[in-house]
């Protein structure tokens, strides 16, 4: 800086000797350490679940590890930087009909498919956020709603993907090396859902998580203290929303077919809320054990009562959490700690 | 022109020209000039709704549109977010201390180091401005937990986390008591002797008067007075936009 901020700096003493930190205070992100427990707890659960060699274990797996990859991607935006995003299943579906439309124009396969879906649904995060990051608190939520709405109407318009009828994907019966067609799909999610986990942590750990947190706090005053907020903002809606195409990717692939009454189902953008508040908003953490506790609850309803009692469980849930844990389970222990 | 020649006046460190600010037909500041000095101790004044704030939102970059022109350190401010304003070296504090609350005070104080190109040794530099404040044994603490002057002087912390040209003082010392008063008064005092020019917008006579070199006087959204704190507060205008006109 200028000449004066330098004497500044010095009179207040920053470049004499270095002041003690409190150990406790400093960051240590351990990112190594992560990724290595992340895919040593992937490769278990991938060896599990073939001991068990039970088709349903893949399913119930792939359901939940969808949602980690979507509640983490909310809770970039929606945690990290307190803007609720209502438009998740607008998101995801973008993703989904990417892959299949790549499927339809080139004959593109899975993986591909699903680095154009976070490009595509990346790009339309972008626009969203350009267009709506001005507006704050309801206004911004509501302009999300309204984002799936439009891209509803447009898809159920839009003939070349199926339209109001829906697209057919047809699956291979195997996949080498895999068992099963089951357990292929369930090892691409648990890679996107360990991607996810970990590009959030990052982001927490990183100065733009720090950025965002801020903003959430008090956007006037991250701004007066220099933190360019439109722009932390865009990267943010960008990544949240490439996320949750990535996560929307693989359905047409999973189930086969895909209409977009099933695409935009109101179900993923209540799950993308609830599960992060549940678990703990704001935390890498908190949208992991929101999802396999909801995830894995909604999973033991359909199998033993019936899934039309999902977003039952949801609802009650998210109302016995804001309760009685308005900080999630995350917050609750920290609470207590 | 000799004399002139052998003692040239510093060049201002910040220059408003005309600024203005109309909300609706509603004229809040009307073609304000301003003039400050590198390391300069300005006290404004005013009574409530006279355009203190809304002149300091048009400096800071709050209001990005208004009339007139800003310049810090020659360099035009004009269309600038606050956030750009606050890298150049313009530190502004509120008149309600608004801290990111679910952040410790040692992380309030990292996030401007973060942004101003410090990442590496952030740690360090926020801790060393707290110690300026002597908030540094209250460092893993949340802002919720501090007194209303500990969050006062948290502010000041995040503003000299910017190392700034100005820092600009919007009522900080608004609720506070005699003795933190004078704990401020010392602190921005410090700040000052280290080249911050300040200016300090406060009701509190006695701090204005004991701190500024010069002081201005708002009313109606015009200046109606400019010069040393005693001439000025002895001014008849002065002194009848605040007791009211005989």
């Amino acid at each position: 800086m200028s000449a004066a901020g330098e004497r500044s700096v010095e009179a207040v003493g920053l470049d004499a000797p270095r002041a003690a930190v409190p150990k406790l205070l400093a960051p240590s992100p351990h990112h190594a350490l992560f990724w290595l427990c992340a895919v040593l707890l992937g490769a278990a659960l991938v060896v599990g679940l073939r001991l068990i060699g039970n088709e349903y274990g893949y399913f119930a797996g792939y359901f939940i590890l969808q949602y980690i990859v979507l509640s983490s991607a909310w809770n970039i935006l929606g945690g990290y930087a307190g803007y609720v995003n209502f438009g998740a299943a607008g998101f995801m579906a973008a993703g989904a009909y990417t892959a299949i439309a790549l499927r339809k124009a080139f004959g593109l396969d899975l993986l591909p498919g699903i680095v154009a879906a976070g490009f595509v649904a990346g790009l339309l995060g972008l626009g969203t956020g350009y267009l709506t990051l001005r507006l704050r608190g309801v206004f911004f939520s509501i302009a999300t709603l309204c984002l799936a709405v439009v891209l509803q109407t447009l898809i159920v318009n839009w003939d070349y993907v199926g339209g109001s009828r829906g697209a057919y994907i047809v699956r291979p019966r195997e996949v080498p090396p895999f068992v099963s067609y089951g357990e292929y799909m369930f090892v691409v999610m648990l890679v996107l859902a360990i991607l996810a986990v970990g590009i959030s942590r990052t982001v927490e750990l990183s100065r733009l998580g720090r950025g965002l947190q801020a903003i959430r706090d008090n956007e006037r005053a991250a701004e007066a203290v220099g933190v360019p907020t439109l722009r932390l903002k865009l990267i943010a809606t960008t990544l949240c929303g490439a996320l949750m195409g990535v996560a929307g990717a693989p359905l047409p692939y999973y189930s086969g077919y895909l209409n977009p009454e099933a695409a935009f189902s109101l179900a993923y953008a209540v799950n993308a809320i609830a599960m992060p508040l549940i678990g703990g908003a704001g935390s890498w953490l908190g949208p992991v054990i929101g999802a396999v506790l909801l995830g894995g609850l909604q999973q033991a309803a359909t199998v033993t009562i019936s899934s039309a009692l999902n977003l039952w469980i949801v609802g009650w849930m998210l109302v016995i959490f804001v309760a009685l844990f308005p900080r999630g389970i995350i917050g609750w222990f920290r609470r207590r700690a | 022109m000799s004399a002139a020649l052998q003692d040239p006046a510093p060049a201002p460190l910040l220059r408003a020209e005309k600024v203005g600010k109309r909300f609706g037909g509603f004229v809040a500041l009307a073609e304000v000039d301003l003039v400050l000095r590198p390391g300069e101790r300005l006290g404004l004044i005013g009574p409530n709704g006279s355009g203190k704030s809304t002149f300091v939102n048009c400096i800071s970059g709050d209001f990005a549109q208004h009339d007139g022109s800003v310049t810090l350190a020659g360099a035009k401010l004009d269309g600038l977010k606050p956030h750009a304003r606050a890298r150049r070296g313009l530190a502004r504090t509120f008149q309600l201390p608004q801290p990111f609350r679910s952040l410790t005070v040692l992380e309030n104080v990292r996030v401007p180091l973060l942004f101003g190109g410090h990442a590496a040794d952030a740690t360090e530099r926020a801790m060393a401005c707290l110690e300026q404040v002597e908030l540094a044994a209250k460092a893993a603490r949340l802002p919720r937990e501090l007194t209303q002057v500990e969050q006062r002087r948290l502010e000041l912390a995040r503003a000299i986390a910017l190392d700034p040209q100005l820092l600009i003082a919007d009522e900080a010392m608004a609720g506070l008591s005699h003795a933190e008063v004078d704990q401020i008064i010392a602190l921005l005092l410090r700040l000052n002797a280290a080249g911050t020019a300040v200016i300090m917008i406060e009701h509190i006579m006695r701090a204005v008067t004991e701190f500024s070199e010069r002081l201005i006087v708002f009313v109606a959204g015009r200046k109606i007075a400019d010069g040393a704190p005693r001439e000025v507060l002895a001014m008849p205008e002065v002194e009848g936009a605040y007791l009211g006109k005989q």
